[in-house]
């Protein structure tokens, strides 16, 4: 990648609240990422691990303790709010309640003092790119949630920011609303061009939407990947268990051939899995698997591991597995619904596990 | 008509005779309390004055009113216009109104400041705020004069650095009113400030900066108009009682600087003239309530329809 195309770069970026009182809290730790123009860039983790923190870094709504922020090059890390050429979408949206919705997406506009006529324009391509031209004269309490996001999404695009800074902009709508805004904002992404990044906790919402994720727990980033990289090949015992449901199992290194490596599990078996880049080797590791990369079997000689199937559960499109293996640690299995597909097994009764090839991969930590 | 209908019709009518029991001892407290007595010295107003103070009753005239409006002369009996009453009127008005933006200009910031503490802090300082009104106004406008006079602590501050070599007189000038009355309703301005400036959502602020506006277009286009019905109240509850303000311009401002309020207690005291001091007691509240109406139609007009 040239580096012309990096749209932010944080360099060892710290942020420290209350440095120096008693309770110093440290929300980001010595954190480095670059994040690539028109690219839609999600920061993962659960609350409190500095995500949004980093966000309102580079909105300029708090200042680094230490390290630079660069867009396109040029460090902003200090300058004002109002100097920098990125929008934020904010959590529950912040929506001006006294002014209409056509004010409120003009507002950044007026602000820059671009002339009237080119602000009616602007307003109105951006009423028409969320579809809200009918609404435009309404207050914003005067519509629905949905409708708000769409609004602080023009508002945020109006002025053409070079990145927009997305803050769990989803996170209040239900379930079916959500799933549609998600497209939508695919599409404004793609149509606009302009760099997102998102900020959630909802792992799927990650999933579906990033070109890359960096995932983040106690103000540091673990891990940085596409999509797949996370969920296939999650390099630390946070990622995999943060993303997705996972099965830890332990065990000793044995013959290393190229990434992959053999690994006798505590449980008697070896099996071979794939190391992690940058895996400083030690003899005890945690080997992953994604329950859907694993089947239940009758067959001997094909189950790796056995154990006791101990509940069953329905989900609609597929059905998981619960089964306790021989030294009492759980393992889930997912299979996928066929229709006529019907499942003799029953809670209780002893079976045995297969695992995929090529599905097994070794933690760093 | 529909058995819905019916019950509807039915729950209709019990709620309305549920309202007017309910709101009862508020519409006999309203009456008795407020329109009542406004409405005994409305009829005052109208009656002859008696020789001893109070009314002669039910024996009507206009001179209340028109002593508001005209005086006559003592000697020779020729009736002009009064001229005194309306520089009182005059300089009630320029100094509650200059009080109101004084402690507006004064009040907001310190309500922002306030409202932008962490959450536990606020208290203390709106406890602070608010010890002033534990002592009694006659107490509080002493000490003031303490402050003003010519051997107070502003000239002896002032004499003692050297600024000047006389004492300035403030003392019994507008000014030592002004003064007086804007350390008095300093609080009436910051607390009803404060109270809007609360509810105000500091991620409006941010989403304005993030907007690309500077401090003082936040100020102007999204705080101002998110707290002006803070600022509206405040203004009315300062403006209101300075206009008849009687304590402060009797203590600080002595004999010659008469206020509304001062004009109306001489009139009831030792003029002995109760219907002209009804007639101005009505006179000032017309005034009032023009002046309201107008102000709050204004401002209502430009900060209509935002909360939720």
């Amino acid at each position: 990648m040239k580096d012309s195309e990096v749209a932010i770069a944080a360099l060892g970026v710290s942020k420290v609240f209350n440095a120096g009182g008693q309770h110093p809290v440290f929300a980001l730790d010595n954190v480095s990422l670059t994040i690539n123009q028109n690219e839609f860039f999600t920061l993962l983790g659960p609350s409190g691990c500095g995500k949004t923190t980093l966000l309102r870094l580079i909105a300029g709504f708090e200042f680094p303790t230490e390290g630079q922020i660069l867009l396109y090059g040029e460090d902003i890390a200090l300058l004002p709010a109002y100097k920098r050429p990125v929008n934020t979408v904010f959590q529950n949206y912040a929506l001006f309640p006294h002014m209409t919705v056509a004010q409120n997406i003009a507002f950044g506009l007026e602000m820059l003092g671009q002339p009237k006529t080119q602000i009616e324009a602007r307003v109105a391509e951006m009423l028409k790119l969320v579809r809200m031209e009918e609404l435009a004269n309404r207050r914003t309490s005067q519509i629905s949630g949905g409708q708000q996001q769409r609004v602080a999404l023009a508002r945020a695009l109006a002025p053409k920011p070079k990145v927009l800074l997305l803050d769990e902009p989803l996170s209040a709508l239900d379930y079916k609303l959500r799933k549609d805004m998600q497209i939508e904002l695919k599409r404004l992404q793609l149509e606009t061009g302009i760099t997102f990044i998102f900020v959630t906790h909802d792992q799927e919402e990650a999933l579906t939407m990033s070109d890359r994720i960096a995932v983040m727990s106690k103000g540091k980033v673990l891990q940085v990947g596409s999509p797949h990289d996370i969920y296939d090949r999650p390099a630390e015992r946070f990622v995999a268990n943060f993303i997705g449901e996972t099965n830890l199992l332990e065990g000793t290194l044995g013959k290393i051939k190229g990434q992959q490596a053999q690994v006798k599990l505590k449980l008697g078996p070896t099996i071979t899995a794939t190391l992690p880049d940058q895996f400083a080797s030690t003899s005890n590791v945690t080997v992953v698997v994604r329950p859907e990369h694993a089947r239940l079997t009758t067959d001997k000689k094909a189950a790796l591991l056995s154990g006791i199937l101990e509940n069953i559960v329905f989900f609609g499109t597929d059905t998981h597995f619960h089964v306790k293996l021989a030294d009492g640690s759980p393992f889930i299995l997912r299979q996928q619904n066929a229709t006529g597909a019907v499942q003799a097994l029953k809670v209780g009764q002893s079976v045995g596990i297969a695992i995929a090839e090529d599905a097994a991969r070794v933690l760093r930590d | 008509m529909s058995r819905a209908a019916e019950i509807a019709e039915k729950f209709r009518k019990a709620d309305i005779k549920n309202r007017w029991l309910l709101s009862s001892p508020a519409l006999l407290i309203i009456f008795f309390a407020a329109l009542g007595p406004l409405f005994v010295v409305l009829l005052y107003s109208f009656m002859v004055k008696g020789d001893y103070g109070d009314v002669k009753y039910w024996q009507f005239s206009s001179d209340g009113w028109f002593s508001v409006l005209f005086e006559r002369d003592i000697f020779d009996n020729t009736l002009s216009f009064a001229s005194a009453n309306a520089t009182i009127f005059w300089r009630s008005i320029r100094l509650a109104g200059i009080t109101a933006i004084s402690t507006l200009i004064l009040g907001f910031p310190t309500a922002y400041f306030i409202a932008t503490r962490p959450e536990n802090r606020r208290d203390i300082w709106i406890f602070l705020i608010t010890i002033p009104f534990w002592t009694n106004i006659l107490i509080r406008t002493f000490a003031m004069q303490e402050v003003v006079r010519n051997e107070g602590i502003i000239n002896s501050a002032l004499i003692g650095l050297h600024i000047i070599n006389q004492p300035i007189q403030i003392m019994f000038t507008d000014w030592a009113i002004l003064f007086g009355m804007i350390y008095v309703y300093l609080p009436l301005m910051v607390l009803p400030i404060y109270a809007s400036m609360e509810k105000l959502d500091f991620r409006l602020v941010e989403a304005g900066y993030d907007l690309y506006a500077t401090r003082f277009s936040v100020l102007r286009r999204i705080i101002f108009p998110l707290v002006k019905p803070g600022v509206v109240a405040g203004s009315i509850l300062v403006f209101i009682p300075a206009l008849g303000a009687y304590v402060i311009p009797r203590v600080l401002g002595g004999g010659k600087n008469m206020m509304l309020g001062n004009l109306i207690e001489l009139q009831f005291g030792q003029a002995r003239n109760w219907p002209a001091g009804s007639a101005l007691s009505m006179a000032l509240m017309v005034i009032v309530t023009v002046a309201l109406l107008f102000y709050v139609r204004n401002a209502s007009k430009s900060g209509a329809g935002h909360g939720h």
